[in-house]
């Protein structure tokens, strides 16, 4: 069967992330094993025949027949709203994949490793941290996950958990929490440069978020001197032209 | 018949023109884009074509824009499934660039600032099917979709649409670009849904 054929997901058990996102485990026999950072394309069948197809980041290390993807609810989306609302475990759903060769990160690379979230950008840099954690590599690793609100944290006590050579970075654009050594806003230059590693270690820097926000900081990070052929991105949401 | 996801209703059915199997429709206009948007100075802005033979020629930006240009309205089609109908775009036809060129050409390599590249066949690139485009709804073209130029072949995936293009490489065989290597389709037919290698 080639990884493109469509599989059948059944949905075993589902999470809260924050209180717009759910992340759904889904069983897939014949599963072909994926990479951090990949995706899948998803199928929906309505009763009367009609399908909605989208692509969602996985999120989960690669573990058997076992597929995690994160799902943030899109207020007036078709897809979204669903599968974070009324899809139930034993419910399924068509899925193929794994989708995508480039934003991608195998444990077996040395070079130290910069991830920059915005939003639910967090997914397949989650990925990332698992899959490092579960292959037991040292690779150094910097995570800077920019949200609007404490309360947007996606993995929020995972990410809590110390990992040795792993720093967490959150950021917060529309309100931080009381502790918060700094008011609310875009994240900086000077930010980044405090929490990113500087150009010379040359780590792989792997960013992804809305448009706007992958273009805010590619730019930073270029204009800094990281090399445009170490930064790889994932983007996602419309943008006006 | 697929599997039916128990309660999923979907949006109202649509009336209106078919889109490609698998595709939405999207009012806005994403961004695909594997790296950082490339800053391309018109001033040092070159579009070299290269036959397979090595013989190149070249066209500053001044020199792209003196050539006869066309206005194409035009459906987008990429493959992470949206669809964007009824864009309008200025732009040179590839067909333009290739006259006097003699080559026996199949395939061709586009190639842009940034390192991206795609590969289709030659006979797509001309009979008024792709254009150098550099003005979206009456505006240059922002760098973020490719400005200031980038390859449009509106009937294939956006994907083969290289933005901020720089190169045509003609070729007697086939060779994968950036994204076919990666699994993608060697052609990308948005209404054979050839999304994927094997499709």
């Amino acid at each position: 069967m080639s990884r493109f054929a469509w599989r059948v997901g059944t949905l075993v058990a589902s999470r809260p992330e924050t209180a717009t996102a759910r992340t759904l485990v889904l069983d897939v026999p014949g599963w072909p094993g994926h990479l951090a950072g990949q995706r899948v394309d998803v199928r929906l069948t309505a009763a009367d025949g009609y399908t909605a197809r989208r692509s969602y980041s996985i999120a989960s290390a690669p573990d058997g027949t076992t597929v995690e993807l994160t799902v943030q609810r899109v207020a007036d989306g078709e897809v979204s709203p669903y599968l974070t609302g009324t899809f139930a475990p034993g419910y399924p759903i068509g899925i193929r994949g794994p989708v995508g060769g480039w934003f991608v990160y195998s444990p077996e690379r040395p070079e130290p490793v910069l991830l920059v979230a915005g939003g639910s950008g967090i997914v397949p840099l989650m990925a990332m941290l698992r899959a490092r954690e579960a292959a037991g590599v040292r690779v150094p690793f910097r995570l800077v996950y920019s949200v609007r609100t404490p309360a947007d944290v996606i993995y929020a006590s995972e990410l809590r958990r110390d990992r040795p050579g792993v720093d967490v970075a959150l950021h917060f654009t529309r309100e931080a929490p009381p502790e918060a050594r700094r008011p609310p806003g875009r994240i900086t230059p000077s930010r980044l440069a405090e929490v990113g590693w500087p150009p010379d270690f040359a780590p792989t820097v792997y960013v992804c978020g809305p448009n706007g926000f992958v273009e805010h900081v590619t730019t930073i990070l270029v204009a800094q001197g990281h090399d445009p052929s170490r930064i790889r991105t994932e983007r996602f949401g419309p943008s006006g032209p | 018949m697929d599997i039916v996801t128990p309660g999923f209703t979907g949006r109202p059915r649509r009336d209106g023109p078919a889109l490609p199997p698998g595709q939405y429709l999207e009012e806005g206009f994403p961004v695909m884009s594997a790296g950082p948007t490339p800053r391309v100075d018109i001033d040092r802005w070159r579009f070299t074509l290269t036959t397979e033979t090595g013989v190149s020629k070249s066209w500053t930006w001044a020199e792209l824009r003196a050539l006869p240009a066309e206005t194409i309205t035009t459906d987008l089609h990429c493959v992470t499934q949206w669809s964007k109908l009824g864009t309008s775009w200025r732009g040179v036809p590839v067909e333009t660039l290739l006259e006097g060129i003699d080559t026996a050409a199949d395939y061709a390599m586009a190639g842009s600032y940034g390192g991206y590249t795609t590969n289709l066949p030659l006979a797509d690139l001309v009979d008024g099917q792709a254009w150098i485009a550099y003005e979206f709804e009456g505006e240059p073209l922002p760098a973020q979709h490719g400005g200031p130029a980038r390859l449009l072949v509106p009937h294939l995936y956006l994907w083969k649409s290289a933005k901020w293009v720089n190169s045509l490489r003609l070729m007697l065989t086939d060779e994968p670009g950036f994204w076919e290597q990666a699994g993608y389709h060697e052609y990308g037919d948005p209404w054979r849904e050839q999304r994927y290698s094997g499709d």
